[in-house]
């Protein structure tokens, strides 16, 4: 701070700051704790007549859920969707990253580019796009299985191969955002490292392994971490792509949530999902952080 | 020797990973100029035969898709214009005011990062039913008009503006909101720009809220638009093949128009920390 210049600035500052304050003070601090108290009330349909009959009903939307077989359903496809999705989508991006910033690679902006566009486009737009691809008679995919004399597949019909090809749909939208981020990472490895260690006779795996891999390390946290929580929000691609189905395969836990609460007006019980969602996300960053960490040092 | 064939290998491997992530938006572009049913015949035909516009007139006329692109733009527009402004005021405040509760405030909003937004969804929705906010645009706009994100971005970025430079402005007599709008904003005009390419694709993209917020189908954005659509026209490949092209070519220009600017602003979050 330099001299002469100590007063504070507090009334222009508050004025600075009003509005952003005040809207994320009414429109997201409020509803989030609204949300909380919501999820303890039986708030349905007829409360949105007239809030005067909503109860205080204590944890028992939380009982109900977590004694429904709907919601292990839908906790079970989540988790099948980020198991999948999360080290696939990495392992991509990262071959995606190493192929573009190779020593040897050409026109490398313009790869970029290209595997970066499918991140901007339209989620919905695309979602339709791959439903038409994977369509069992006409798409092209199981058209070139076929023509390779492999067996085809049912991708959006079949209740097992239904959130696979979610998953596929969403590696090939979003690895072009994480390339970038291990790109920027591989930008920042010294080149004289990999010359010490060829000079070392260090092959191309032990220089991956030993100079690459922890260099990218404070990428590879970032990402993991990013397409994590995404991963548990996922709800556009089912709701286009599936509605849920094939026999409930594709209902996740945004989706559960939307139902009760924006379907059958069950306004508690959706916020009860809603909460207990925040808490598995919560939980599985901090213990992917200290996996993590555990692991560096 | 040797080493062309490496070149050969690495090039190659470039160029098949590159036609596998066009393949999808190529097709999309292909499927709506041909004639209806003629994508849905064996073998899947690549290239119309004879290329036809209809069903992009059919967008614009039966459908009345019209009135959703400019939805769409009218809510990305004026959603990106008022947040990169409120959170620019917000985040150059917490960089360089001096006032009472500045780093109190500032970590209460950092653990607002960490709450996903589909938590306050449901009484965001009772609270705008209540002001009557309900299937209408601003409706659709009101939860991105401050952004926690944003806010601390360009904290970061004006950090950098020297101290000096404000009091000199300060001891010519110059108010604050004089010295923001002439002094400080274009200095962090990069920032802002990113920011509102950003916002701008991110808001154009947006299906949850504007799905849950709007209910009349005069009200719809594209993407809630092109998602009602394709629960009743499913048979009509060409035609919902147009109305994905019209939802994905406006930011598939915007991002090509700015794609240096974007790919900065995406990374940017990354490299600190």
């Amino acid at each position: 701070m330099s001299r002469g210049s100590a007063e504070r600035q507090d009334g222009a500052a508050w004025a600075f700051l009003a509005p952003a304050l005040a809207l994320i003070l009414v429109f997201f601090v409020l509803p989030v704790i609204a949300g909380l108290v919501l999820s303890f009330t039986d708030f349905d349909i007829y409360a949105i007549g007239d809030p005067r009959v909503v109860r205080a009903i204590g944890a028992q939307n939380y009982t109900q859920v977590l004694g429904d077989g709907e919601f292990w359903n839908a906790l079970r496809n989540t988790l099948v969707y980020v198991v999948l999705g999360v080290p696939l989508a990495i392992a991509a991006s990262l071959g995606a990253a190493l192929l573009v910033q190779a020593p040897l690679a050409r026109a490398r902006g313009l790869f970029r580019v290209v595997f970066f566009t499918p991140y901007v486009t339209t989620l919905v737009a695309v979602a339709i796009v791959w439903r038409y691809l994977y369509h069992p008679r006409y798409g092209l995919l199981d058209w070139i299985l076929s023509s390779l004399h492999l067996p085809t597949i049912d991708w959006l019909g079949d209740p097992h191969w239904a959130m696979p090809s979610i998953v596929l749909l969403a590696v090939w939208k979003n690895f072009g955002y994480a390339m970038l981020i291990f790109v920027a990472g591989l930008q920042n490895v010294p080149q004289e490292l990999y010359e010490a260690a060829a000079l070392d006779g260090a092959g191309g795996w032990q220089r991956f392994r030993h100079i690459t891999l922890p260099a990218l390390q404070p990428a590879l946290v970032f990402v993991t971490v990013v397409t994590l929580l995404a991963n548990f929000q996922l709800f556009a691609e089912p709701y286009v792509m599936t509605q849920g189905g094939p026999l409930r395969s594709t209902v996740t836990l945004v989706m559960l949530m939307y139902e009760q609460g924006f379907r059958w007006w069950r306004m508690g019980r959706a916020a009860s999902i809603a909460f207990l969602l925040f808490a598995l996300m919560l939980g599985a960053t901090l213990l992917q952080l200290r996996l993590q960490r555990e692991r560096a040092s | 020797m040797k080493r062309t064939l490496a070149r050969s290998a690495v090039l190659g491997a470039l160029i098949v990973a590159a036609l596998f992530t066009a393949a999808p938006l190529v097709w999309m572009v292909s499927a709506s100029l041909m004639r209806p049913g003629e994508s849905t015949t064996l073998p899947p035909p690549l290239i119309p035969h004879h290329p036809t516009f209809e069903h992009y007139v059919a967008l614009f006329t039966r459908l009345d898709l019209g009135r959703c692109l400019l939805n769409s733009t009218l809510i990305a527009v004026v959603t990106t214009l008022l947040s990169v402004i409120i959170n620019a005021m917000a985040g150059y405040a917490f960089a360089k005011l001096r006032f009472r509760g500045r780093e109190r405030v500032f970590r209460w909003l950092m653990v607002a990062l960490v709450v996903p937004a589909q938590v306050g969804m449901l009484p965001l929705f009772l609270e705008l039913k209540a002001l009557h906010l309900v299937n209408t645009l601003p409706g659709a706009m009101i939860p991105y008009l401050a952004s926690v994100l944003g806010i601390f971005m360009v904290r970061q970025y004006a950090q950098s503006i020297p101290d000096d430079l404000l009091d000199a402005a300060r001891l010519d007599g110059a108010s604050e909101f004089r010295i923001f709008w002439s002094v400080v904003l274009p200095v962090i005009k990069p920032i802002l720009v990113t920011q509102g390419i950003f916002n701008l694709l991110t808001s154009w993209n947006d299906f949850l809220w504007p799905l849950i917020v709007l209910s009349d189908e005069r009200k719809f954005t594209l993407p809630v638009a092109l998602a009602s659509l394709v629960g009743e026209h499913v048979q009509d490949t060409e035609l919902m093949m147009a109305g994905a092209v019209l939802t994905v070519l406006p930011v598939l220009l915007l991002f090509l128009a700015f794609q240096r600017l974007y790919i900065q602003g995406a990374t940017m979050g990354s490299t600190k920390g």
